[in-house]
């Protein structure tokens, strides 16, 4: 089982909301100081989902990440968790791009590669939450695609898919090859073991330009987008919560009760 | 060339009735449509909706396209895909919308790589651009701690909204409409799933989407046992228990119980978030709640910066007290 995991850095969506700053006249997010970017948690769990399945039947995982500022010590998580290869699409060329861009980038290096049965993508990246570039890898390579999976399991050439949905989940079936995106339903990614990290540190990532998966610079980043950002910005938050205190706990819980009431929200 | 008119709702419909996220959807439309002084319509696919296209007009659309084929009776990527393409290919809409569900997360974005165009997801206010005409597509980023503005310049312009972002027009059951049927024209061979089984998470009472009361609890709950206290507090409050995600994650609650950004989202006239910090993950979900209220013994926590009434303390003390008095209160 050939498998292929797409990766994208991110600034740590777990950092406090207060760090979150915007710079509207660039129309960029600042990344907060002293945060170290993560990989997106719905791309860990798929990186989970692939080891998984090699768990169970063997097999060879290739990571792709892509982007500039690419830190090793972040990107090489897959590998440190027990991916086999990293393949880095890093150049200027490939950065600030859309759903659109982003995909076709991935899409390419994925033909370059070109043995594969999977291919596997977080549901969502934890910057832009669209939610786009599995499908838009799938429908540009052709492939049938399941999105939002909390559990994969592969046999006789198709894969077994677990869908989550608004009351519950469906399972699927689908031919091979196929792409996959993965939801946090899958359970937590495994730790790196002390192992994982050293042979990680050992292993040096292949850099992929423009050139090496066929494109033009102009097809991809930001000179490939479709979308373009108008404006963004900070919803204002209100911030007038009134406290109810008390001398217990018990003593503010009731006061809280009573107070809804009088506002007529009981 | 042709030129792309109008603005297409696709409507999702169960047990023969619109979902509310299509009524919302056809709502929303609509004003876009009189913006544009163009026509709304509106798209049903199935096994068998026909029945759902008279419902569709009596919610604002002008004309309602009928796709029956039994092989969507499932929704399947492949499936609808190829049939929504085939009505947008001949209708040829400017603007496409959806509802960001599982079909729409799942059908938008491959319909606009196919198409060729783009797609925006999750869009919470959509608007037309006064001067340009074009369609500005408002949605949250970085898990709701901002909101970007997109707009871009292919047709169909295709979004997906988020659930309770908008309001559906009254029913009005005189207005008329034209109801079209389509061929699917689906070949066996190019859908290349089958769903096998569907697999409901029971949750007793009433539906988290439903509820006029949520009370949702967070990583600070600590046990499923903690939750059976939230939903003593539910039952009294005549509403549901949601959740963030750790206590799906810990499997406290079942996973159908998430409310945020990946999850469910409510908007009931109560909503009550207890040991949660409320990260904007979550407040995705809930933040269109008339009345926001916080129970959490960390003074700092990012919850009392959306809450309109708050308590700072134990939850464990500070809710049985609660649920007594309201218990009292509404017994009165």
């Amino acid at each position: 089982m050939n498998m292929i995991v797409c990766v994208k850095q991110v600034i740590d969506p777990e950092a406090p909301p207060a760090s979150f700053k915007i710079d509207s006249a660039s129309n960029k997010v600042v990344p907060p100081p002293g945060v170290s970017p993560v990989i997106s948690p719905f791309d860990e769990q798929s990186v989970e989902a692939a080891l998984r399945i090699r768990d169970a039947q063997g097999g060879k995982i290739t990571v792709i990440s892509m982007g500039v500022n690419l830190l090793r010590d972040v990107v090489k998580k897959p590998l440190a968790m027990g991916a086999d290869e990293l393949i880095l699409l890093e150049d200027d060329a490939f950065t600030e791009g859309d759903s659109w861009s982003t995909a076709y980038a991935l899409a390419m290096a994925i033909k370059k590669i070109g043995d594969y049965d999977l291919i596997f993508c977080g549901r969502q990246a934890a910057d832009w939450d669209a939610g786009q570039v599995g499908s838009g890898i799938a429908e540009i390579l052709g492939l049938p695609s399941v999105t939002v999976a909390k559990k994969v399991e592969t046999a006789d050439g198709k894969a077994k898919v677990e869908r989550v949905t608004a009351d519950g989940y469906e399972v699927v079936e689908v031919s091979l090859p196929a792409l996959i995106t993965v939801s946090n339903e899958l359970g937590e990614p495994r730790y790196p073991t002390m192992k994982g990290i050293m042979a990680a540190k050992k292993k040096e990532p292949a850099i992929w330009k423009p050139a090496d998966i066929g494109v033009e610079p102009a097809q991809v980043g930001t000179a490939g987008r479709r979308t373009r950002i108008v404006k963004l910005f900070q919803p204002v938050r209100e911030g007038k919560c009134e406290i109810i205190s008390g001398e217990t706990p018990e003593e503010a819980a009731v006061g809280l009760a009573t107070k809804l009431r009088e506002a007529k929200i009981l | 060339m042709a030129e792309y008119k109008g603005v297409m709702v696709y409507c999702e419909a169960a047990e023969g009735r619109l979902l509310p996220i299509a009524t919302e959807l056809l709502g929303c439309g609509k004003k876009l449509a009189g913006d544009l002084g163009e026509e709304l319509c509106a798209v049903l696919l199935g096994a068998n909706v026909s029945s759902v296209a008279q419902e569709a007009i009596t919610f604002g659309a002008d004309k309602a396209y009928v796709v029956n084929d039994p092989q969507l009776g499932d929704y399947q990527t492949d499936s609808y895909v190829a049939a929504l393409e085939k009505v947008v290919k001949e209708v040829m809409p400017q603007i496409v919308l959806m509802g960001q569900t599982s079909v729409g997360r799942d059908l938008a974005p491959r319909l606009a790589f196919r198409l060729d165009p783009a797609a925006s997801m999750d869009c919470i206010d959509l608007a037309i651009d006064p001067e340009s005409k074009r369609l500005l597509q408002t949605r949250p980023v970085y898990g709701g701690n901002a909101q970007a503005t997109f707009t871009y310049d292919s047709d169909p312009q295709i979004a997906t909204v988020r659930a309770k972002a908008m309001s559906p027009l009254e029913a009005d059951p005189s207005r008329q409409g034209e109801v079209i049927t389509i061929d699917a024209g689906l070949d066996p061979q190019a859908i290349r799933t089958r769903v096998l089984e569907k697999v409901p998470e029971e949750v007793a009472g009433i539906k988290l989407e439903d509820a006029n009361a949520v009370i949702c609890g967070g990583r600070g709950i600590g046990t499923a046992e903690g939750f059976k206290e939230l939903e003593e507090l539910a039952r009294i409050l005549k509403g549901a228990v949601g959740a963030t995600r750790p206590p799906c994650d810990n499997g406290w609650v079942p996973d159908s119980a998430q409310v945020g950004l990946t999850g469910k989202i409510v908007a009931p006239d109560l909503y009550i978030g207890i040991a949660l910090s409320g990260s904007s993950q979550h407040m995705s979900g809930c933040s269109g709640s008339k009345n926001i209220i916080a129970i959490n013994k960390d003074p700092e926590a990012n919850i009392f910066k959306e809450a309109r009434y708050g308590v700072v303390g134990d939850w464990k003390k500070v809710v049985p007290a609660f649920r007594d008095k309201v218990k009292e209160l509404l017994t009165e």
